[in-house]
């Protein structure tokens, strides 16, 4: 029997995974809230969301079997899109309060912005600019608006990973890509219109 | 670039939107959850929900509307009011805030900020601070008190040292209301949205007296706020939120424009 379930919104106990659920269905997809490892396995594709501190998070996947759960989901060519502590924690290292490895699926670091000369965290909403055309962004023209909150940032090793820039003090990385994974340092999911395009594009991806 | 944020703040009893004057003298301006999908439609960037519920059975009042408004929206949005333990915060973002707004109960107990910033991340945290004017003293160097319980008690302690203190407490963002400006339409007071942005170094949300598409553009140049809240010029359909953000375009503040 088929799954009624077309999209898996992995819960590690860390954020508003209900306005994401939300957000998920308001687009045409049928999302499942689900905090086991084999479900998250099988999943057709994976969304990773989540606010918070970077160690607690992997702390609880860890705790969970999940981290090795989306890991092979992605080996085994899953798409998967990772929204703000969940873009993170794709990466392999952050320096947020101490050092912590992170998923490894992207190689990079985890930066703090330099509060002596921004406000952090970097509150409300800002731009977007790609390097290439991609499939997340079909109808999301440059400039479009995505509303962030965060204070950490992730600076990926290969710029090939880069998808989009967004500007704060200095040029961030707002959506990293590497094959079929995803990560979106803001929220769709509160990002009105731009943001339900873009979570319709993730869900259109095969 | 970072636009300025417009925020439509809905103060809310009993499940109802109202709006008054220096907390008094209440008129009825709707259903929370049809105004929160309109402006939501109309281009808001965020919205507030302040909670002046008295009744005893409040808490589930509070979490049905939220809950309701998380249904219909895709934009953040903050509650407050008489939240005062991890419990409360945690049942108010279970039910789908984004954040929620920390006052009375950040005076009387400023670990709160340190325990809800750990719990849940500083980027949902707000300290909200009702600051007014201490009478009497030299205006060309006023000085502000942080007043609580919706503005009917005054503390000991002065609205600047506060704000840095909340920020460093891990405050994400500070709501600043001008008790002597609340509900006047005649202006935000820009010589304290300026004085506590220059001094922290988080987001400071002004708010209390707009009344013109051209105070909600001083909020940003004269008092160097990141976002401006207001209540009637939206409610009373003085002005859309589309002629505002076009309005502050045209004078060279970044704006989200939407269609």
């Amino acid at each position: 029997m088929p799954a009624s379930y077309d999209t898996v919104i992995v819960d590690y106990g860390m954020g508003n995974l209900l306005s994401v659920e939300k957000a998920v269905s308001a687009v045409g997809g049928c999302p499942l809230i689900s905090a086991d490892p084999e479900t998250v396995l099988n999943a057709e594709r994976l969304i990773l969301p989540g606010v918070g501190a970077f160690g607690d998070a992997m702390r609880n996947l860890a705790q969970n079997g999940l981290d090795d759960a989306v890991r092979k989901a992605v080996h085994a060519g899953k798409p998967l899109l990772g929204l703000c502590l969940g873009l993170q924690l794709l990466f392999s290292h952050s320096e947020e309060f101490g050092s912590h490895e992170g998923l490894g699926l992207i190689p990079g670091l985890v930066r703090r912005f330099d509060d002596s000369v921004l406000r952090v965290p970097h509150v409300g909403w800002n731009q977007i600019e790609s390097v290439r055309p991609d499939p997340l962004l079909k109808e999301i023209p440059d400039g479009s608006y995505f509303y962030f909150v965060h204070s950490f940032f992730v600076e990926p090793d290969r710029p090939e990973d880069v998808l989009t820039w967004t500007s704060y003090g200095r040029s961030f990385c707002s959506i990293a890509c590497r094959g079929k994974v995803w990560g979106a340092q803001f929220h769709p999911e509160k990002s009105q219109e731009m943001g339900k395009r873009l979570l319709r594009n993730f869900l259109a991806v095969k | 670039m970072l636009a300025k944020r417009i925020i439509p703040c809905l103060d809310v009893r009993d499940g109802r939107v109202v709006k008054g004057t220096h907390f008094v003298n209440l008129v009825d301006a709707g259903d929370p959850v049809e105004t929160a999908a309109r402006y939501d439609s109309e281009g808001a960037d965020e919205l507030v929900f302040l909670d002046i519920t008295a009744s005893s059975d409040r808490r589930d009042i509070v979490a049905k509307m939220v809950r309701a408004v998380a249904d219909r929206i895709f934009i953040p949005f903050t509650v407050g009011g008489g939240l005062r333990t991890i419990e409360d915060i945690q049942a108010i973002l279970r039910a789908g805030a984004d954040k929620v707004s920390l006052n009375t109960s950040a005076v009387e107990n400023p670990n709160l900020i340190v325990e809800a910033s750990k719990y849940f991340g500083s980027q949902c945290i707000i300290v909200a601070i009702d600051a007014r004017r201490v009478k009497n003293w030299n205006p060309e160097e006023p000085k502000w008190e942080v007043t609580t319980h919706g503005g009917r008690m005054t503390q000991a302690l002065e609205a600047v040292a506060w704000a840095e203190e909340a920020a460093s407490l891990g405050a994400g963002e500070i709501l600043l209301t001008s008790m002597d400006c609340d509900g006047t339409q005649s202006g935000y007071d820009n010589l304290l949205n300026a004085r506590i942005s220059e001094r922290v170094k988080i987001p400071v949300i002004a708010s209390g007296g707009c009344g013109t598409l051209q105070h909600i553009a001083d909020a940003f140049t004269e008092g160097k706020a990141s976002a401006a809240l207001a209540a009637s010029i939206f409610h009373f359909g003085y002005h859309t939120i589309a002629e505002a953000k076009r309005f502050l375009q045209e004078r060279g503040i970044p704006v989200r424009l939407t269609q």
